[in-house]
């Protein structure tokens, strides 16, 4: 197999496909901390995020992945967050962000 | 059979009689067979009146749509091929392209809205060739007059779209090109979601359409995308998609009414057994692809090789088996006055991966 | 002698109209196109946020239309309107002294928005057909057995240039969660999803609805318009969208997709209007006079709106907007 080299592979697809993605983590961290599904996406938390201005670490997009069952690199783009808190003030849902981040890294080590 | 409860309202005017042909550029280099085969239905079977013009010219979408050919010049072109009409004293024009047919129809919407783009063209026109035009009385896609035809063509059956063993229908894919429909809803018959225009074709002689998640998903083609080699394994990823999406439903064969997606639903089988090693149709084979000339020509009894189908990528042998259509297997490589044509080398889409590990070893 | 007001549309707002109209001392009559009274609401089960059942309010506004000796006119088709007389549809003359319009709104053919296909696919339902379900005590798949996954598309008909319905249909949203909780409630093992491009919390209790939906009930709230759905070999249906917060397509198959259909302007509006010089909005919608101290009136003096006749609204708004209606036809008709 693949005798010919053809100069060009088959492009991955870049969609959330929920039928095949493994909800079973995200339910977990839903179930611990349900409040987190509240997000509303204002993007406050990232607009104060001390690491977020200095990296492309966003929180927001970060969480709402790993509630899509998108795990992979999570943990990494998790330790960027300095756990300064300043997003917990800001966020106008209440959601303890700084929490989420915590039990986001213990859940999902392994990704 | 599915439920389609929108078709019936779009319809459109598509002449019974006179037209004047418009072929496309790369047909027949990949269905060599079909334009011939629509030429000779028209004529032989159905005894209309149709004009192969020689006259006419690409309508220079492909460059168009690189970037390549500016719009004035495209408009220009079509003009001329317009005049060519004219000329010859016909006032209804096929284009057997649907990249011709999209263009065709999106440049008289243009000069319907803004009058004056028809007559900076007429400008045009006249300085480069001295011609003048007057626009089309009806405009429809080849698929659209077989479409049109396509209770003639069943009354004239000699092999209707069945398994000839156990007499169910067969079951098709079908693939509508993204400029038929999905620019103007109401140029396609069956508009955008549903387009009927194939279906119809299938449920006429026998078949069974198959509806499946990705139905409407464009083949990847997309002109650039598929030019530039770098943009490859993205036009593939599309018909991939496709594929993946078909298979559990075991379609017998794939229609599509679009020169690119007829090819690139046929060559990329090819390509992505080699790569991979998967096929998607029974017994390790790919799933054939035909074009609705070749379909028609089939149920109308027309010899597969005269249809040109050795050219396909994927072999079309177990779908004529499956029809019991007779065929000379010895003549698949002749081509006129029974010249040699030569044979491709074997390829992972056409044989079970055993054999192909025979083959490539061999 | 009484004077008289007919109201046309034995909904909500109509009865309501009527009722006031009664209590301020004119004589109502009440014209309705079907054989009963209650309009659009008879085919709602539950009303967002308090789920208290619409049968409540409607045998309550019934009794009370019952009880007052109102006139009605049922099955009465109306063709023309003027401040002095309705024309039925036989050709019947009604004389009055004022008219409010109360005909209400009509509610989107889903059928139009092809890509989703309704009535093509099974279990592709709209908000409409899920509280028949409701009503009728057994929601299920089209075979019969219970959803383990539902999506429940916002926006279907509203909000739309492609089917000429550019306004927001107001309680789409609020109805999309409330419908949301009572699928979890009924199926507490199921994943639940909405789709929705805002979610436009307007009423008291309403954003709190909302919250409790995500926080205590787990529903999933995407932003991105589904683009299609199609079916699978397993009879569930594909839908695509974007997951526009992470930025990346979504796809996924449900056991029932359910559209939140629109309010749109009764087809009938236009005629109406042109027979009595009555001004139109852009949607479709009747115009009131203006949107501050003259909203339940019209342009012509002695023609009144009253609910959705004029905009969308939900149950409170347009039963207030009645009893406003009702005085100001009052007031004309005792000067």
């Amino acid at each position: 197999m693949a005798a010919i080299n053809f100069g060009y592979t088959i492009s991955k697809p870049r969609a959330i496909d929920l039928d095949r993605n493994n909800l079973r983590k995200s339910d977990e961290i839903l179930h611990e901390m349900p409040e987190l599904q509240t997000c509303i996406g204002c993007g406050a938390c990232t607009a104060v995020c001390t690491a977020g201005n200095l990296t492309d670490f966003n929180f927001r997009r970060t969480h709402t992945l790993v509630r899509r069952g998108e795990y992979e690199g999570i943990y990494a783009e998790m330790n960027k967050c300095m756990l300064c808190g300043k997003c917990r003030l800001v966020c106008p849902r209440g959601i303890n962000t700084r929490a989420v981040v915590m039990l986001v890294k213990r859940k999902l080590g392994d990704f | 059979m599915m439920k389609r409860r929108s078709w019936q309202e779009y319809q459109k005017e598509i002449a019974d009689d006179n037209y004047y042909y418009a072929r496309s550029c790369i047909r027949q280099n990949f269905f060599p067979g079909s334009e011939k085969a629509f030429i000779d239905i028209l004529h032989n079977d159905l005894g209309k009146d149709l004009l192969d013009d020689p006259k006419h010219s690409s309508c220079t979408g492909i460059g168009y749509h690189s970037d390549i050919v500016p719009l004035e010049t495209i408009m220009t072109v079509v003009a001329r091929q317009f005049s060519l009409m004219n000329d010859a004293g016909y006032k209804n024009f096929v284009t057997s392209c649907i990249t011709s047919f999209g263009i065709y129809n999106e440049i008289l919407a243009t000069w319907e809205e803004f009058p004056e783009t028809e007559e900076r063209t007429r400008e045009y026109l006249y300085k480069a060739t001295g011609r003048e035009f007057r626009k089309p009385q009806s405009l429809a896609h080849t698929s659209d007059v077989v479409f049109h035809f396509r209770e003639e063509i069943a009354r004239r059956a000699r092999h209707l779209l069945v398994n000839a063993t156990t007499g169910e229908p067969l079951k098709v894919v079908e693939h509508i090109g993204c400029h038929y429909a999905k620019i103007f809803p109401k140029s396609g018959i069956g508009g955008s979601e549903f387009p009927y225009v194939l279906a119809g074709m299938i449920e006429s002689w026998g078949g069974e359409v198959v509806d499946y998640p990705e139905r409407r998903h464009c083949c990847g083609f997309g002109f650039r995308n598929y030019l530039v080699q770098a943009n490859r394994g993205y036009s593939i990823a599309n018909s991939h998609k496709k594929l993946e999406s078909m298979a559990p439903y075991k379609p017998d064969f794939i229609v599509a009414n679009c020169p690119g997606c007829a090819m690139f639903l046929d060559k990329w089988q090819y390509t992505i057994a080699e790569m991979e090693g998967t096929t998607y149709g029974e017994n390790g084979h790919g799933i054939p692809v035909l074009t609705y000339e070749e379909m028609a020509g089939l149920v109308l009894g027309y010899d597969p090789w005269t249809l040109g189908m050795q050219m396909h990528q994927v072999d079309v042998e177990p779908l004529l088996d499956k029809m019991g259509i007779e065929y000379d297997p010895a003549a698949k490589y002749l081509g006129r006055n029974g010249k040699y044509i030569g044979k491709p080398a074997s390829a992972v889409v056409n044989c079970c991966p055993t054999d192909t590990i025979y083959d490539i070893r061999e | 002698m009484k004077k008289r007001v007919i109201v046309i549309g034995g909904g909500i707002a109509g009865m309501q109209t009527a009722l006031r109209l009664a209590e301020q001392g004119v004589e109502p009559v009440l014209i309705e196109k079907e054989p009963e009274l209650g309009g659009k609401l008879r085919g709602w089960h539950v009303l967002f946020p308090s789920f208290t059942p619409a049968q409540e309010v409607l045998t309550e506004l019934r009794r009370r239309v019952n009880d007052s000796g109102i006139e009605c006119r049922m099955s009465a088709e109306v063709c023309s309107v003027s401040p002095r007389e309705v024309v039925l549809s036989g050709g019947e003359r009604l004389a009055c002294d004022a008219v409010v319009l109360a005909s209400g709104f009509t509610l989107f053919d889903a059928s139009i928005k092809e890509e989703y296909g309704y009535g093509i696919y099974d279990n592709v339902v709209t908000s409409a057909d899920l509280e028949r379900m409701f009503n009728e005590g057994r929601v299920a798949k089209a075979d019969g057995s219970a959803p383990r996954r539902i999506a429940f598309l916002h926006c279907v008909g509203s909000r739309d240039e492609k089917v000429c319905q550019q306004h927001c249909s107001k309680v789409c949203c609020v109805t999309g969660v409330k419908q949301a909780i009572e699928m979890k409630r009924l199926f507490p093992e199921s994943d639940v999803f909405n789709f929705y491009m805002d979610i436009r919390m307007f009423g008291p209790g309403y954003e709190e609805m909302y919250r409790e939906a995500q926080q205590t009930y787990n529903i999933h709230f995407v932003r991105g318009r589904i683009s299609e759905a199609s079916p699978t070999l397993e009879g569930r249906v594909q839908i695509k969208a974007e997951d526009t917060l992470t930025g990346r397509p979504l796809r996924m198959s449900v056991d029932m997709l359910v559209l939140l259909i629109g309010m749109r302007a009764n087809d009938d509006n236009e005629q109406l209007a042109r027979g009595a010089g009555l001004e139109r909005a852009r949607s479709g919608f009747m115009k009131p006079r203006d949107l501050f101290l003259g909203n339940v009136c019209s342009n012509i003096g002695g023609i009144f709106y009253a609910g959705t006749i004029s905009a969308p609204k939900n149950i409170g708004e347009s039963l207030n907007e009645a009893t406003a209606a009702a005085d100001a036809a009052a007031r004309y008709v005792m000067q």
